[in-house]
């Protein structure tokens, strides 16, 4: 993790102290803050269904966290990041299943997953470096769907298209991670600890040089920043997120297929950032919970669903290209507004 | 053995017509507006779709009658779909024509799952057989086996792209797109209505990729909803092997990418003793996009642009 960071200087674009903000907009995001606690305590009291559409909603956020690191902290657009939540899954399925009749502990996989994640992300970050715009996006589009026909027709090992079943229940000191309840926790706590790496990573050098790179390239490198690595450095660290993302998903549905890496699910993470707010943790929140509710919620027109969920995308990128939540409404606002009284 | 190679030649000759004439909707409007299309992809199954409505509908019986009806057919996905991509520029692009990059395509990519569940509801999500624009007689020609179907594909695909070509290059409508894609700010400057030459743009690309889906459904005899996602990445490939925004290099670059499809596929399990089979071919076109991209991003026909015009816009 690169150095810690300094408390007046900003990413550009950020308005967060220098805005005057007035009492009203403080005590929204305070009232704000507060429903979403009580939402997530009140979770575990609703039924079984409610508590595994929020599971996924928070592997999505997960997804989108990491992400946003390579398309809104950076500004490269990456349309295959499903390879990576993918290496991430059959990393898992693989080593603890009947499939190859391994059965490691979700301890010693997890650094595994997620070192191949990163590995996965710099193999990906090294042929792209000179690429920007919608080349770059095409290009990783194409990546991913190497992966995922790699996956389909390895037979022997991943069991192609009929995919890995029967994978082991993450065990921890003894407890068993099953329920769908469980997940929400672990979930939860992955979330919050990755969210608060992404921003501070975000707010740290490596994170400005982040930010310069997407401003200005060419500017960045005027300046001295070392563009080959931060952005190899964004690539990995990205990867090492959607990994992560992909082991509990995993270990979650305990079954694996690549019909759940297709390039729509790649689609719809870059979909959960930019409607929430490129480059905004909080969007991704807000955009995961959006996307992912939605389906559920129109559950009753069942096939129209994925029809009006396609046209609602396309209205909402029209009217609102910026996404829900702005840049400038970032964490670091949130921050300011709880500080003051 | 040389009657194995011809026959791949008519093959990849038929594929590479049809990745042609798609790869031609995807060019022009990357020409013009620097989008990718989404949706294009899924125009060409639409295009199917409609020409199967229309077959239905008209249950034509044989010979003359057939033809005269296959024509009409033709005409009327053209004038369709090509509605289609007027209305969907209209609706979903213009309005973010001044906003980032990334917008107009991810709306774009809104509108393409939209629309391939529209046909999926409507007409179910499995694969629908559909009787060939051409009538099908085995041939043999030097040993190998075609069929009067891929000399018709080709002929016809030809037909429309020296058509395309002389529309963009003589006809008045023709040198108006030109001045878009060569400079959208210069020709608005000069008068030129941008308007008229995008709406062009959007009515000719995907009438020809619509044609292009009738072709290939002609040719495999199915369709399905989904089959617009893979085939139009492909030509989209062939689109950037070209150059992209180059008419000629869209066509070069379709039959390109099917001789390396067609043949690669063929060559893999003798190069890899079998261990690598034909069910790696799609993973050719993806190979190929990733080497060309990053060895030569402006394609055979393509202008060698500096990054900076490349990069006009922020992406977000």
């Amino acid at each position: 993790m690169a150095g810690p960071s300094t408390d007046g200087a900003r990413a550009p674009g950020s308005t967060a102290e220098s805005a005057p903000e007035n009492a009203m907009v403080r005590n929204a995001l305070r009232a704000g803050l507060l429903l979403v606690v009580i939402t997530l305590v009140l979770v575990p009291f609703q039924s079984t269904y409610a508590v595994r559409v929020a599971d996924s909603i928070l592997i999505y956020v997960l997804l989108g966290i990491g992400l946003n690191i390579v398309v809104g902290y950076t500004g490269l657009l990456d349309l295959g990041f499903v390879a990576f939540y993918a290496v991430g899954a059959y990393t898992y399925a693989l080593l603890a299943s009947p499939q190859l009749g391994l059965h490691l502990p979700f301890l010693v996989i997890l650094p595994i997953a997620v070192i191949l994640g990163g590995l996965a992300g710099i193999l990906l970050g090294f042929p792209v470096l000179r690429l920007r715009g919608d080349y770059l996006a095409i290009v990783t589009l194409g990546f991913g769907e190497i992966i995922r026909v790699l996956i389909n027709n390895a037979d022997t090992v991943t069991n192609g298209p009929r995919g890995v079943m029967r994978i082991d229940r993450i065990d921890v000191a003894g407890f068993t991670i099953s329920r769908p309840i469980d997940f929400y926790w672990l979930l939860l706590v992955t979330v919050a600890i990755v969210a608060v790496i992404a921003f501070r990573l975000e707010k740290s050098i490596l994170g400005k040089g982040w930010a310069a790179i997407r401003e200005d390239q060419d500017a960045a490198r005027g300046i001295g920043i070392d563009t080959t690595k931060a952005k190899l450095a964004a690539f990995a660290i990205s990867a090492m997120i959607g990994s992560l993302a992909g082991v509990i998903f995993a270990a979650f549905q305990r079954f694996v297929s690549p019909e759940s890496f297709s390039l729509q699910e790649s689609i719809l993470i870059v979909l959960i950032i930019v409607i929430g707010g490129v480059g905004n943790i909080l969007g991704v929140f807000v955009g995961a919970t959006v996307l992912l509710l939605l389906p559920e919620i129109l559950r009753d027109y069942a096939e129209l669903r994925m029809l009006l969920l396609g046209l609602l995308m396309a209205v909402l990128i029209v009217l609102r290209p910026q996404g829900l939540v702005p840049r400038s409404f970032g964490p670091d606002r949130l921050l300011a507004a709880l500080r003051r009284r | 053995m040389t009657g194995i190679i011809i026959q791949q030649i008519f093959n990849a000759l038929t594929i590479g017509a049809i990745y042609a004439m798609i790869a031609l909707g995807y060019t022009m409007v990357y020409g013009v507006l620097r989008l990718i299309n989404f949706v294009h992809g899924d125009l060409f199954m639409l295009g199917a779709y409609v020409a199967l409505a229309g077959f239905v509908l008209l249950a034509p019986g044989g010979g003359l009658v057939w033809a005269l009806a296959a024509a009409l057919i033709a005409i009327a996905v053209f004038m369709v779909v090509g509605g289609v991509g007027v209305a969907i520029e209209r609706t979903a692009y213009k309005p973010l024509r001044n906003s980032n990059r990334l917008a107009p395509m991810l709306s774009s990519l809104g509108l393409s799952l939209a629309l391939q569940t529209a046909v999926q509801i409507t007409m179910g999500p499995q694969p629908i057989a559909f009787q060939s624009l051409f009538p099908a007689i085995p041939l043999d020609f030097l040993g190998a086996r075609i069929t009067t179907v891929q000399i018709g594909i080709v002929v016809a695909a030809l037909l429309l792209m020296v058509g395309l070509k002389l529309f963009i290059a003589r006809s008045r409508l023709g040198v108006v797109v030109r001045a878009v894609s060569e400079n959208r700010r210069t020709a608005q400057l000069l008068g030129v209505d941008v308007d008229k030459a995008i709406s062009t743009i959007f009515f000719i690309g995907p009438g020809l990729g619509a044609l292009g889906g009738v072709l290939f459904a002609s040719y495999y005899g199915v369709m399905m909803p989904t089959m617009g996602i893979i085939i139009g990445l492909k030509a989209f490939t062939a689109a950037i092997l070209g150059g992209i925004g180059s008419i000629t290099g869209a066509v070069v670059g379709g039959f390109l990418l099917a001789f390396f499809e067609v043949f690669g596929t063929a060559m893999l399990p003798i190069l890899t003793n079998g261990w690598l089979g034909t069910e790696y071919r799609d993973i050719f076109a993806f190979l190929m996009l990733i080497l060309v991209l990053l060895f030569r991003p402006a394609g055979l026909f393509g202008e060698q642009t500096s990054e900076e015009s490349m990069v006009m816009k922020r992406d977000f």
